[in-house]
């Protein structure tokens, strides 16, 4: 028998982390997206079983300042495609440099240099990831997605999809639609 | 996830040498760090990758057109294996056709390539695909929504 179903990345990380953590007993706080802080008296020995037991669930501990950086610019740009009723008025600059205390133009060049990539297009790919999810999960229509998702018309969503993913919509779920099929068949 | 530290592990079946020529001058010359190997057909390839001690590529580009195992077959028995659900699938092939694009990506390719004619627009192309390729696997995307063509 297959199952279709859906997760949520952040819930899981969450309860990923809470289990192992208590499994070495480390006292910790989970703070924001990605960010935990456990007690200073934790031994070098428990310190890298846990890097070891998160690497299986694909969770890295980052301990450069850089790459913590650019974690925390992604976060925050998740966060505002996630979660956009939360900033009505407010440009995506100005909230990286006001939630980050740096001046945007250093935080564009750590990013780029670090990232193979832009924060304009990072943004880009993440509204078009949460499109797919909206197509596939919610069977949201593209009048309603590109409302979800702040664009000024279907158009130019669309256009957008194309770029990134070099199909149309339409297309894109009738692919995923048939993959299905193909796998529920064997 | 990877950092910027890590290379970019990228594989390549191909049965045509001046195509893998190409492929391997394009991928030195991009910026980024990257460890492509070669294969000359798809029996090459899939004796390599049943070796279970082998770092997982990050990226396979698979001719379509090859003698012995075709791009197709690879294709299919690579995605009926989970232990390769985290490696993207770059089809490279000289079609065009919306048929082999739909079909391919139907069976679990997640780029499709038409093979340029000439060096400059291979570059540019494999430069896109990498850096795309780069985010999903930098970012934690979901590799099986992922589609990209050009």
């Amino acid at each position: 028998m297959k199952l279709n179903f859906n997760y949520d990345g952040n819930i899981a990380c969450r309860a990923i982390l809470q289990d192992q953590l208590e499994k070495l007993d480390i006292k910790y706080q989970l703070l924001d997206l990605g960010q935990i802080e456990i007690s200073d008296d934790v031994s070098e020995e428990s310190f890298a079983e846990l890097e070891i037991s998160l690497k299986k669930y694909a969770i890295h501990i980052i301990d450069n300042p850089k790459g913590q950086l650019i974690q925390k610019i992604k976060d925050a740009i998740i966060e505002i495609v996630y979660e956009k009723e939360k900033f009505p008025n407010i440009t995506i600059s100005q909230y990286l440099s006001d939630k980050l205390n740096f001046r945007y133009g250093y935080i564009t060049n750590v990013f780029s240099e670090y990232t193979h990539t832009s924060i304009e297009n990072f943004i880009i790919i993440q509204k078009i990831e949460r499109a797919k999810k909206l197509i596939i999960e919610e069977e949201l229509t593209l009048t309603e997605i590109s409302h979800e998702l702040n664009y000024s018309s279907v158009a130019y969503l669309s256009t957008q999809f194309k770029k990134v993913t070099g199909l149309t919509p339409s297309m894109f779920k009738r692919i995923v639609d048939k993959r299905r099929q193909l796998s529920n068949n064997e | 996830m990877i950092t910027h530290q890590d290379s970019m592990h990228i594989l390549l079946a191909d049965d045509d040498e001046d195509d893998r020529t190409f492929f391997s001058e394009a991928i030195q010359e991009l910026k980024m760090n990257n460890k492509l190997t070669l294969f000359k057909d798809g029996n090459e390839l899939m004796d390599y990758l049943v070796h279970p001690d082998i770092k997982l590529p990050h990226v396979l580009f698979l001719d379509l057109n090859m003698p012995g195992k075709t791009g197709i077959e690879c294709l299919k028995q690579i995605r009926a294996n989970t232990r390769f659900k985290d490696v993207s699938i770059a089809i490279y092939s000289t079609s065009s056709s919306e048929k082999d694009i739909e079909d391919t990506f139907i069976e679990g390719a997640n780029i499709y390539i038409t093979k340029p004619n000439d060096f400059s627009s291979l570059k540019k192309v494999i430069q896109e695909v990498v850096n795309m390729n780069w985010q999903f696997h930098s970012s934690g995307l979901n590799i099986e929504t992922f589609f990209f063509s050009t």
